[in-house]
């Protein structure tokens, strides 16, 4: 299958101008949205209200500005740029175009760990709901990774183990739902996947698992390149296949476990920007990455921002909304052009 | 591999592995359904339920056994091995081990068909009706979306998830559109049950299952082998791979179809079974049989656990298959790591 379009190549050079090009105005529509996502709500605000509440902090006519839409936001903003960039490197990891983020099991862990302390240990507030998601999503990573091989792992092996791991949990959690009304009642919001419950609090609390994750899985991103060729010829290369295969996969747990235990298991994020942007960067990560950490974070807020405008005066569920809109979208980039596999 | 040569010049080539492992799960798939068959709020010992089968027992003894307890045991044989062999299928054509029509969107388009009879209201055979034209609706549009001068496995993937992506999303909103009661009774046929399932459910299915499994058994599995080999290699070897690649998908979204029509869209099995019949045969290529009765055994197994395992709770099939299914290919990868055959 050809993996870029047969005609002329451009230079080098214009390429990267293009791509640099692009990048720029990728950040540019963030930058809207991300004024959109503080100036759209059940209550609308005029663009110098939005500035005018940026800067008075204290001011409580300004309040739905610093205590809800701008936490939000910043949610918004982190999980997307995590879900988009783990997705991303997953797909290289394990060399599928089907691997999300949730493959290594991290989302199925984080639910099912989240489960447990809701029906067993009577944890009822969401703010006690992170330690469990991230313990969960950290234990069942390294379970995955253990039973697809541990350092000898094949990308297939992996993909294997994770959905066979995501199964079992999944339907874990459906049984406590279904067995215990209670927890169903107070789980019932956290796995539809919303950002609805953002605060200050959880902003810096997931914040330093995220950036951590970001900064490996950016310096993955050349060995990374490396390892799509194959491990042998990785090797040939100088780089080391299972020491890359270790540290990516801490930088996907600590990216999704944050985001999913912020926001609970949003999908498609992860699934679909990466097939998105690779449809306009080609395969290689060093392009791939920075667009996917700017790009999901648009779509995931914009999602957010018309899900606020079409559910008036209530909302509509930021997971839903994305795979609504952003599914056309892929669609239609799929179906246009030559894709680029992974 | 075994060759047996008849003196009239016929020969039969088969992997006694693969028949014996054919074999043992459709004894195994046996014995849970005698069981099944006697237990309940009346129960039967295993020698009473055969006399009952070959026509004996009291009127009573018939009517449990034959009218309420074997529609059911049927329907479960039927939907797991239609399912299995329908995740064979895909599995074998998108050339993914993740490809099963779970994540490809045929399901969900299924789901999607009943979930609009609930919300609009409807009888059981209207859903059953409305899941079957969902799920061959969404084959055509994939199928649609797809073609390029032919249809490749790759592109089949990229649009298939992005299809499920889409109507998950519609799923989500049907389902906060439908009335309490309403949205409780999509649930569990969403998990996917075999409660109260009669001969009425069966009948299609078999119908489905007897036209289409020899069709895809005999018409279809040598080529199939060879098309796992590449699309060009399969011309070369002389199979008509575009003809045969459109017949296959039209089998197998018509087995998952009436699958989820008969007991909902039970997850798991279609992408478990074929995993768990490759590793116990461990024959390369399509294992269509021996995954045949290694769903048909899953899902008898699993149904019969989902009856008995919490006293005074059913729960609904579809949260056991998981279980079962998933955690018995993880300890088979556990297994097959620690006997170092990776």
């Amino acid at each position: 299958m050809p993996v870029r379009e047969a005609a002329a190549p451009p230079s080098r050079r214009g390429r990267r101008a293009a791509r640099a090009a692009g990048l720029v105005t990728a950040v540019a529509l963030l930058a809207v949205i991300v004024v959109l996502s503080i100036a759209v709500g059940a209550k609308a605000m005029p663009l110098a209200d939005v500035w005018s509440g940026l800067l008075h902090r204290d001011a409580t006519e300004y309040a739905v500005v610093h205590r809800m839409r701008l936490p939000r936001t910043l949610l918004g903003l982190l999980a997307g740029t995590a879900l988009g960039v783990a997705g991303a490197v997953m797909q290289a990891l394990t060399r599928n175009p089907l691997a999300d983020p949730g493959l290594l099991g991290i989302n199925a862990g984080a639910s099912a760990a989240v489960a447990t302390a809701a029906a067993f240990l009577g944890v009822t507030a969401v703010g006690g709901y992170v330690w469990f998601a991230l313990l969960g999503a950290a234990a069942v990573t390294a379970l995955v990774y253990a039973v697809g091989g541990g350092r000898g792992a094949t990308p297939a092996r992996l993909a294997l183990a994770g959905a066979a791991l995501n199964a079992t949990l999944y339907s874990y959690v459906s049984a406590v739902m279904l067995l215990d009304t209670a927890s169903l009642e107070r789980l019932r919001f956290w796995t539809v996947g919303s950002l609805a419950s953002a605060d200050s609090a959880t902003v810096t609390r997931v914040l330093p698992f995220i950036l951590i994750g970001l900064l490996v899985a950016l310096g993955a991103a050349r060995p990374l390149n490396a390892l799509a060729l194959g491990d042998d010829a990785a090797r040939a290369l100088g780089a080391r296949p299972a020491l890359i295969r270790a540290a990516v996969i801490v930088a996907v747990t600590l990216l999704c476990g944050a985001a999913t235990a912020a926001c609970g298991p949003i999908v498609f994020v992860g699934l679909l920007v990466p097939h998105l942007v690779r449809a306009l960067t080609g395969p290689d990560l060093r392009w791939l990455l920075p667009y996917c950490a700017v790009l999901a974070p648009a779509l995931l807020l914009g999602a957010d921002v018309l899900g606020r405008v079409l559910g008036r005066p209530g909302e509509l569920q930021v997971g839903m909304v994305t795979a609504v809109l952003g599914g056309p979208l892929f669609l239609w980039l799929v179906s246009r052009r030559p894709v680029a596999q992974p | 591999m075994t060759v047996l040569r008849t003196s009239w010049g016929l020969s039969l080539r088969f992997r006694p592995r693969a028949l014996g492992v054919g074999a043992g799960a459709a004894v195994l798939a046996a014995g849970f359904g005698l069981v099944a068959l006697g237990s309940g709020d009346y129960p039967m010992g295993p020698a009473d339920v055969l006399r009952t089968l070959t026509g004996g027992g009291t009127v009573a003894e018939q009517f449990i056994v034959l009218e309420l307890r074997l529609p059911r045991l049927v329907t479960a044989v039927l939907v797991g091995a239609a399912l299995a062999l329908a995740g064979t299928v895909f599995q074998s054509l998108v050339r993914n081990p993740l490809g099963s029509p779970d994540i490809l969107g045929f399901t969900q388009g299924a789901s999607t068909g009943a979930l609009v009879v609930v919300v609009l209201g409807g009888s059981s055979l209207a859903l059953a009706g409305a899941a079957v034209v969902g799920g061959l609706g969404t084959g055509l549009v994939i199928y649609a979306l797809a073609w390029r001068r032919g249809v490749h496995g790759y592109r089949l993937i990229l649009v298939g998830i992005g299809v499920a992506a889409i109507l998950t999303g519609v799923n989500g909103y049907l389902l906060t559109r439908a009335p309490l009661m309403e949205a409780a009774r999509a649930v569990l046929w969403l998990t996917g049950s075999l409660d109260g399932r009669g001969w009425a459910n069966a009948g299609p299915l078999l119908a489905v299952l007897v036209l289409l499994a020899p069709l895809v058994l005999v018409g279809c599995a040598p080529a199939l082998r060879m098309m796992e080999l590449g699309d060009d290699a399969a011309s070369a070897l002389g199979v008509p791979v575009r003809r045969l690649r459109l017949v296959l998908l039209a089998a197998a979204v018509l087995l998952v179809s009436f699958a989820a029509a008969a007991a909902g869209p039970v997850s798991f099995v279609a992408l478990v079974a074929p995993h768990v019949a490759k590793r116990l045969t461990r024959a390369p290529g399509p294992n269509l049989l021996p995954s045949m009765a290694v769903g048909a055994a899953l899902l008898v197994g699993a149904d019969l656990a989902a009856q008995r395992a919490f006293a005074g709770h059913q729960l609904p099939v579809g949260v056991v298959t998981g279980v079962i299914g998933g955690g018995y290919l993880v300890w088979l990868l556990a297994m097959e790591r620690r006997a170092g055959r990776l």
